[in-house]
């Protein structure tokens, strides 16, 4: 008899409780679009803040209340970019993918130590130490605050030297940020040749610390003006140029700091130097 | 001269340490004279603000002290040459804190001839302050206890600042340094002239010289350099690890507690190093530029340690020669001293106007840091000399939470490395501190 | 103006050959943040220093109770190891044992259990201790809880009976019985209200053994001098200061002492409080401990004043007769409190340059 009692107070308790919260759940509701939840799903959710806005559902809601173009996020894939499109009631557009690039070849067998660092593990911390052991002051320290900071696990440290895997980098620019010698720069995906050289110094200075450096010898402008511009003791490829193997192959430089992005992540990987 | 600036007994500061000693590698002898070299390479911003622009050029033929570049602004000293000679090259060399610096080269010609000398006031105490206010700056001097800060600056305070004290930093507390203290021994009479200048361009009348118990000798000889000088006294102090610390000092010998982030003209004292007034001495009576300083070249792997009376502009490489070599492994090559010093990687390096030694640091003397965890033993809070809670900045600062280090402080940190010294897990506090402090400035700079 | 200057002396050094010396080769030299000189004190030399300090209770262990003693002692050390290990493996983490933190608190822990622990409790026990309040956190420097305080409470919720099934002592005080033989602390919560028994207890003669050690009661606690020739060693190699232990001893005393003078007769004077049970060990082994006690002095002082009131509170009017290892978990829990009020400001703070924290502002 008193768990017959006892069942029933609770039923009722269970049942009065319920229909509050169903209540007050409609009387006040919030009204928000649809499409915010819709567009936060179909993004990637990695809440990178490549964008500019603090994660995924920042941005949802700045799509849809604000207006503002979905082709700031570089993370998500072309499907879904075309469905959030539709669901924004924006036309259908072209985004320009973008990958990031590490302009720098000087990992352990290139590059010359010119003393042992000991210290925090982080690339910002070394860089006030002088960088970290290796000689060159415009390259890359290998401590890996790219690497960790990297929302997508697209960067490798590789013998003291940071590798992007194009295929998981998202272009978000994460790692632009934290570089302390501002080497990565974030390209437009076709481009796939570049010289990959930070360095301002001085060919013959250069040539003491690391033998991968750009000595600027301008084989390669030389060969394709169009294609490249030297700025002093570096050069670089021309923005929108698109060099393919074939030609890297042919200017032979005579470092390797040309080569294709391609060879530039194999670097270290039993293969010698690049093109 | 007040009374109640004359302490009975100096007052404690709270934390502190006392590190091995180190001086006993060069307590004794006498300050050496080393020979002229052939080149030296003159670094040209040698003082924190404006670098001094280089009147000379390429074959130019300067006389020793002669003035070779102008400052510019007030916040600025003029730079001089080392020995009589010719302009060499203008080129970047490394510099103390690792980043390329430019330095003028200066070829020596071996005949070391001084230039015509500045005007000089042997008479300084009946000579106008302004005059010797102006000969501090055009003799190129610096705080050359490290900070490099140009001293004509500080020595002309706000007018609505009322300084009373001037306190003199002989405590060289950093281990295995002793060239203020050879200093201290040998040229007591100018630095005594170099304070009472000092107190003559601020008007002021007591000056309280503090100097560690631990050396005797420098204590006697400035106590009879400064017999019957009323309003110069000075201070025996306790030896304890950063007792040379500007607000600690202060705190010692006055009492008075410089409030964080202040300056120590906020209660009416100014601080200078005893090598600053020697050099403030030799430019207002003799007439002569800052040229050369007191390194000491120290340390378990140096075959002959001791304190050299060192031209500006000499590599740290010939330094070592002089000093015998090495005689075993090095591992660390520091400019300044254990706690608060450099480390560098290249011999190239020169001494400037606030090298005050040259230290090296043995493999077995050397740890590597391990960065364990933070055990919250408290032993660099109790040791921190600027009371702050360290173990949760060493926190905070490993997952980068800069705002949370902002609050609890660590703008004030002093970067003196006592935290990092005593903590058994070895972690980097400075250099974490470090990196705060230059996130927190630059965050501040963006807003 | 003539100087009396030695360096005018213009005698230079003996001329060196450029390859006659010997000089730091390019590339061998360490790049590094000052200072440049440390302590050579690590984490493993303090724990190697604390276990040092606990060895004269261990020594009246193993005197007292012999083999068992040596037993449990060695299955915690061996157990809380072995736990540490595993997870280090399991986690694909560097192994930490190393550090010899796990092996301090296998030991104390064991100093805090009866002799007669059988080893599967010893097993699950350094469980509690290493993995639940240690690791799960983070290893060494995360956990909020003493871990071997966390363990005895764990043992003594869960498994009551063999955690206060003593040992007969061979030179065991005529007054206990044999088999179940109670420590005096169960025989004086049990028979509290009999004058007699207090009369006992508050006697010189019992007092002094409970202050030699030939009392019942678990491995460690029994021995209340071996636990002060163990506190001397911890201070004189720097390892604690005396604020906590000072501040739980005297809080413990003042506290019985109150409680006699207003209500006498329901438990002993405050020496016997202090010399029976885990006052003495809890005090200076287990509340000093780095990780879980706070920071600054005066947040240390605190937590030592709230150890003493709770554990007084528990043997008085709870229902255990030990209450330390509790008291100690629970003020645990109010660390992150104590320290949140008990800072230190910086030299030369005033209230006009006090930070002021911008509201609103991400970093």
């Amino acid at each position: 008899m008193t768990i017959l009692l006892a069942a029933l107070a609770l039923a009722l308790l269970g049942l009065i409780l319920g229909g509050l919260i169903g209540f007050t759940a409609k009387k006040f509701a919030v009204e928000t679009d649809p499409r915010i939840e819709e567009i936060t799903n179909l993004l990637p959710g990695a809440n990178c803040g490549g964008c500019g806005y603090a994660g995924c559902a920042d941005y949802a809601r700045a799509i849809v209340e604000d207006g503002v173009s979905p082709a700031n996020c570089a993370a998500a894939t072309e499907e879904n970019f075309q469905k959030i499109m539709a669901a924004a009631g924006q036309e259908a557009a072209k985004r320009e993918r973008k990958v990031a690039v590490v302009y720098c070849s000087g990992d352990n067998h290139h590059a010359v130590h010119v003393a042992l660092y000991n210290g925090l593990n982080d690339c910002r911390a070394a860089a006030a130490l002088s960088g970290g052991g290796k000689g060159c002051r415009f390259g890359c320290i290998g401590l890996g605050s790219c690497a960790r900071n990297c929302p997508f696990g697209a960067i490798e440290i590789r013998d003291g030297l940071a590798i992007v895997h194009s295929e998981l980098c998202k272009g978000c620019g994460k790692c632009t940020e934290v570089c302390p010698r501002k080497l990565i720069h974030l390209v437009p995906a076709d481009s796939k040749v570049h010289v990959f050289c930070n360095s301002l110094d001085k060919g013959p200075e250069k040539r003491k610390i690391c033998t991968a450096g750009c000595l600027a010898c301008r084989k390669c402008v030389k060969a394709y003006p169009e294609l490249f511009n030297a700025q002093g003791f570096l050069v670089r490829a021309r923005d929108g140029a698109n060099i393919t193997a074939e030609q890297v192959a042919e200017v032979k430089c005579p470092t390797g700091a040309l080569q294709t992005v391609e060879s530039h992540a194999n670097l270290g990987k039993g293969k010698e130097g690049a093109a | 001269m007040n009374s109640h600036h004359l302490p009975l007994r100096p007052h404690r500061f709270e934390g502190g340490i006392h590190p091995a000693d180190g001086k006993a590698y060069t307590t004794d002898g006498t300050i050496r004279i080393p020979p002229l070299l052939e080149k030296y390479q003159l670094v040209i911003q040698q003082n924190i603000g404006v670098s001094p622009l280089l009147k000379v050029k390429k074959g130019d033929t300067v006389k020793k002290g002669q003035q070779i570049a102008d400052p510019v602004g007030n916040i600025s000293v003029p730079l001089h040459a080392p020995t009589s000679g010719t302009v060499g090259d203008v080129h970047d060399i490394s510099g103390a804190n690792g980043a390329p610096v430019q330095a003028v080269e200066i070829i020596a010609d071996g005949k070391d001839e001084w230039c015509e000398p500045m005007e000089c006031y042997p008479d300084w105490r009946n000579t106008n302050r302004e005059l010797l206010l102006a000969r501090v700056k055009d003799a190129g001097i610096v705080g050359m206890g490290g900070a490099s800060f140009p001293t004509h600056v500080k020595l002309s305070p706000p007018p609505e600042r009322e300084i009373d004290t001037l306190v003199i930093n002989g405590a060289e507390c950093e281990p295995y340094l002793t060239a203020d203290d050879h200093l201290m021994r040998e040229q007591a009479d100018r630095i005594i002239t170099g304070a009472g200048i000092c107190a003559k361009i601020l008007k002021i009348s007591c000056v309280l010289i503090g100097v560690e118990e631990n050396k005797p000798e420098a204590i006697r000889a400035l106590r009879t350099a400064a017999k019957g000088q009323k309003d110069i006294v000075i201070v025996p102090l306790k030896v304890r690890y950063p007792q040379g610390g500007e607000k600690q000092l202060i705190y010692a010998l006055t009492g008075r507690k410089v409030l964080a982030g202040g300056l120590p003209m906020d209660v009416g004292c100014e601080v200078q190093n005893v090598a600053t007034l020697a050099a403030i001495a030799e430019a207002a009576v003799e007439g002569r530029p800052l040229i050369e300083r007191v390194v000491t070249v120290t340390g378990s792997p140096v075959a002959d340690p001791g304190n050299y009376r060192v031209r500006l502009g000499t590599p740290v490489r010939k330094v070592l020669e002089w000093a015998g070599g090495i005689r075993k492994e090095v591992r660390k090559l520091i400019l300044g001293g254990p706690m608060m010093g450099f480390a560098q990687s290249s011999l190239e390096v020169t001494v400037s106007k606030n090298t005050s030694g040259i230290l090296l640091l043995g493999a077995d003397e050397v740890r590597q840091f391990e960065a364990g965890p933070c055990l919250s033993c408290g032993r660099c809070v109790e040791a921190c000399p600027m009371r702050l809670l360290v173990s949760t900045l060493s926190k905070v600062c490993e997952n980068e939470r800069y705002d949370l280090a902002d609050e609890n402080y660590v703008m004030n940190c002093m970067e003196c490395g006592i935290c990092t010294y005593v903590c058994p897990a070895g972690r980097p506090n400075v250099q974490h501190f470090r990196r705060a402090k230059a996130e927190i400035r630059a965050l501040k700079r963006r807003k | 103006m003539e100087f009396s200057d030695k360096t005018d002396n213009k005698a230079p050094v003996q001329p060196a050959g450029q390859s006659a010396v010997r000089l730091p080769e390019a590339g061998t030299l360490v790049l590094s943040s000052s200072p440049h000189i440390r302590t050579s004190l690590n984490i493993t030399k303090i724990m190697a220093q604390v276990m040092l300090c606990l060895l004269p209770a261990v020594i009246m262990a193993v005197y007292h109770y012999r083999w068992n003693a040596v037993r449990v002692i060695l299955l915690c050390m061996i157990f809380c190891a072995g736990w540490e290990m595993l997870w280090c493996k399991v986690m694909r983490q560097k192994q930490t044992v190393r550090d010899l933190s796990a092996l301090l608190t296998g030991l104390i822990l064991a100093l805090n259990v009866s002799p007669l622990l059988p080893w599967w409790l010893c097993l699950v026990g350094s469980f509690a201790a290493i993995i639940i309040a240690k690791q799960v956190f983070g290893g060494l420097g995360q956990n909020p809880f003493n871990p071997a305080a966390v363990a005895r409470v764990a043992l003594l919720v869960g498994a009551a009976r063999p955690m206060t099934t003593w040992a007969p002592l061979p030179s065991a005080f005529q007054h206990l019985d044999g088999v179940t033989a109670a420590t005096p602390l169960t025989a004086a919560s049990q028979s509290a209200a009999q004058q007699a028994s207090l009369d006992l207890y508050n006697s010189n003669e019992f007092l002094w053994n409970a202050f030699i050690g030939n009392i019942g009661g678990s491995l460690g606690e029994t021995s209340s001098l071996a636990i002060l020739i163990g506190a001397a060693g911890l201070l004189l190699f720097g390892l604690i200061r005396l604020y906590i232990p000072l501040a739980v001893l005297l809080t413990v005393t003042v506290f019985v002492w109150i409680v006699n003078q207003v209500s006498p007769g329901i438990t002993p004077g405050p020496l016997f409080h202090l010399l029976t049970g885990g006052v003495m060990l809890g005090a200076f082994f287990m509340a000093t401990d780095y990780v879980t006690s706070p920071v600054t002095h005066l947040g240390g002082v605190v937590y030592g004043i709230g150890i003493g009131i709770i554990v007084c509170v528990i043997r008085i009017w709870g229902s255990f007769p030990e209450g330390m290892s509790f008291a100690i978990v629970i003020m645990n829990a109010l660390v992150p409190l104590i320290d949140k009020f008990c800072y230190k400001r910086p030299f030369g703070w005033n209230p006009v340059n006090a930070f002021q924290p911008r509201r609103g502002e991400i970093k």
